[in-house]
């Protein structure tokens, strides 16, 4: 065999593992039935089960830039809240409260947001831009409260009132219609983000958290893309934060806090990070057990969700998922998880 | 106009009071954090736990404040040192995130343990009549107790500055927040200061936490709200710098008080403004080496 010919071999090879991690797996389908299935288990519960689907879509925006990126960030409810007070405000100012296009300009307005801070904070590392998010997340909030007039400041935003989803479903007591729109939302954006991790754009991100210089040096914008990558997620992150304002009628400065910003970053790393599903993982376990904690006693969930991320960070890196990766490695060995 | 400067004053002592707790608080995460490189969330958490100790030895063991101050700090440096030892050390060499959510974890566990034996309202102790009422210094009369907590924090400036800047540890120490590898290389045990340095910074900051139930107040949120505070003074001062750390809180310290004074709706948007301001432009802090 001579040397073009490995060559071919090589490409062909490395094509087709690309390719093989693209292709829909059975086990894929196991969230989407749960979500459907949870539904007709527990109809009492869908003001939660709409909850725990915003979670969801909040923390795969995350997983975006974290797990795929590398960008390590302490501020990204600043996004969250940004749509979410879009949304409220766009309702209780202006009138404006059809759901698909309030919610679409809440991600907007985010993703704009997202544009201008990450071009700005993307250029710095490890602490000092840890820091940066967590203050300009802070200083959202800051404005926020001082901005009475247009947010209600410290008392919430009122007087938001949504028109019925596509003019026929009207907002009901249970959340069912609810439910059903944010699964839907959830799943056209993890339709997104599926395209997007296993798109050439998506592989260089990867390369980029594992190898910056190299990125570089190989003539990567690696500034550009994370930026892109960047502007992606806060939109997602605003969407999820439209979902949140549209579905709770009200607003707080509680949507931009930094207990927002570390529960989403905690509920992505119990679940598993830069694996799109350990976000939809690690978000049921943490809102189920805290709503189910919570009931018996507030120290209890908070001293339990403290030893796990202890546990988590120090035995099972990869999270829940990774956890479960490693248990079918030992139990099936041979076959590729 | 004399109002007005009595007013200034005022503030200013109020926002150097606050400042020096701040600062015995950080310069310990900062000068960690310079050494070892480590994202340390849970600093506050061993404030608080200063605080709760002192609490705890006041009330039942009925031991006087200055004495119960000094044996909180040596019980919280003591206390730190397993925790150097079985979990830090493990995370040093890992990413900023594995660090972080390390450290948010411990903030949880001890904000819910001192939920669960304290209960989550504010604690209260009362301090030795010298330290209540006013104090005249000459050039006026000021509240005993904060001017207390900035003869302490003078004290601990000097001590630390003598530890750096006189001593051999504080050469070693010194030497590896430079260049830890060449430090190393030249013989000097690294390994051996990090537990010193943790264990130190610790202690500093469980003083801190114990002359902050006075001035700021302790609950068991204690190590969360103030987490951001305690990482603006290491991050605008600079890692492993203890001059940094000092003008960074006497600039948050003042700031802070005087935005409280002046504009008490907005008065914190002043100070992540300037933070983002400073680190935007400074990356590496006022007094941090690039």
């Amino acid at each position: 065999m001579n040397a073009s010919d490995e060559t071919e071999t090589a490409r062909r090879s490395a094509h087709e593992a690309f390719a093989r991690s693209e292709r829909w797996r059975w086990t894929e389908a196991l969230p989407w039935i749960a979500a459907v299935g949870a539904f007709f288990v527990f109809p009492d519960y869908m003001a939660l089960g709409t909850q725990i689907l915003i979670a969801i879509l909040f923390a795969l925006s995350l997983d975006l830039i974290l797990g795929y990126a590398g960008i390590i960030t302490l501020g990204h409810a600043a996004y969250f809240g940004a749509g979410a007070y879009a949304t409220g405000m766009l309702s209780a100012h202006l009138g404006w409260g059809e759901p698909i296009s309030a919610m679409l300009f809440g991600g907007a307005v985010a993703a704009a947001f997202g544009f201008v801070s990450g071009w700005i904070l993307l250029r710095y590392h490890g602490l000092t831009l840890l820091m940066l998010t967590l203050a300009t997340a802070i200083l959202l909030m800051e404005t926020a409260n001082v901005l009475e007039a247009w947010t209600g400041g410290f008392d919430g935003l009122v007087g938001i009132s949504i028109w019925p989803l596509l003019g026929t479903f009207e907002y009901d007591l249970w959340g069912h219609t609810y439910y059903w729109y944010a699964l839907t939302v959830l799943f056209l954006c993890f339709l997104v983000c599926r395209r997007i991790v296993h798109s050439p754009f998506g592989r260089s991100l990867v390369g980029i958290k594992n190898n910056t210089a190299r990125m570089h040096a190989i003539g990567t914008p690696v500034h550009r893309r994370l930026v892109t990558i960047y502007t992606i997620s806060a939109g997602m992150a605003g969407i999820a934060g439209g979902l949140f304002a549209e579905s709770n009628a009200f607003v707080t400065l509680d949507v931009l806090s930094f207990a927002r910003s570390g529960a989403v970053l905690i509920m992505l790393v119990v679940g598993g990070v830069g694996r799109l599903y350990g976000a939809f993982v690690g978000t049921a376990v943490f809102l189920i057990l805290e709503d189910e904690l919570a009931k018996l006693s507030p120290e209890f969930w908070e001293f339990g969700i403290g030893l796990l991320l202890v546990l988590v960070v120090l035995f099972f890196r990869g999270g829940l998922l990774g956890a479960a990766d490693a248990l079918t490695r030992r139990l099936f060995p041979g076959k590729r998880p | 106009m004399e109002q007005a400067l009595k007013a200034a004053i005022s503030i200013l002592f109020d926002g150097v009071a606050y400042a020096m707790l701040l600062f015995i608080i950080s310069v310990g995460l900062s000068i960690t954090m310079g050494l070892m490189g480590f994202a340390n969330l849970a600093h506050g958490a061993f404030a608080m736990l200063g605080g709760y100790v002192l609490v705890t030895l006041m009330l039942n063991a009925g031991i006087p404040f200055l004495l119960a101050l000094v044996l909180a700090a040596l019980v919280v440096a003591l206390v730190s040192i397993p925790f150097e030892r079985f979990l830090y050390r493990r995370l040093y060499r890992a990413g900023e995130l594995d660090q972080v959510l390390l450290s948010i974890g411990l903030v949880f566990m001890a904000t819910a343990g001192i939920t669960y034996f304290y209960g989550p309202s504010t604690v209260a102790i009362s301090v030795p009549a010298f330290l209540t009422g006013q104090i005249d210094l000459g050039f006026g009369t000021f509240p005993a107790y904060r001017t207390f907590t900035i003869a302490v924090g003078i004290v601990m400036i000097v001590a630390l500055w003598y530890a750096f800047e006189k001593t051999l540890v504080g050469a070693r120490i010194r030497a590896a927040v430079d260049n830890r590898r060449m430090a190393q290389s030249i013989g000097i045990d690294v390994d051996r200061l990090f537990v010193l340095t943790f264990s130190v910074g610790s202690g500093l900051a469980a003083l801190g936490g114990g002359l902050a139930i006075e001035i700021i107040g302790m609950s068991p949120t204690f190590a969360l709200t103030y987490l951001v505070f305690f990482l603006i003074v290491v991050a605008v001062g600079g890692l492993g710098s203890v001059r940094g750390a000092f003008v960074a809180a006497l600039v948050l310290g003042i700031v802070d008080t005087a935005g409280k004074y002046l504009w008490p709706d907005g008065g914190a948007f002043f100070i992540y403004a300037l933070t983002i301001a400073i680190l935007l432009a400074k990356p590496e802090g006022l007094f941090g080496r690039a």
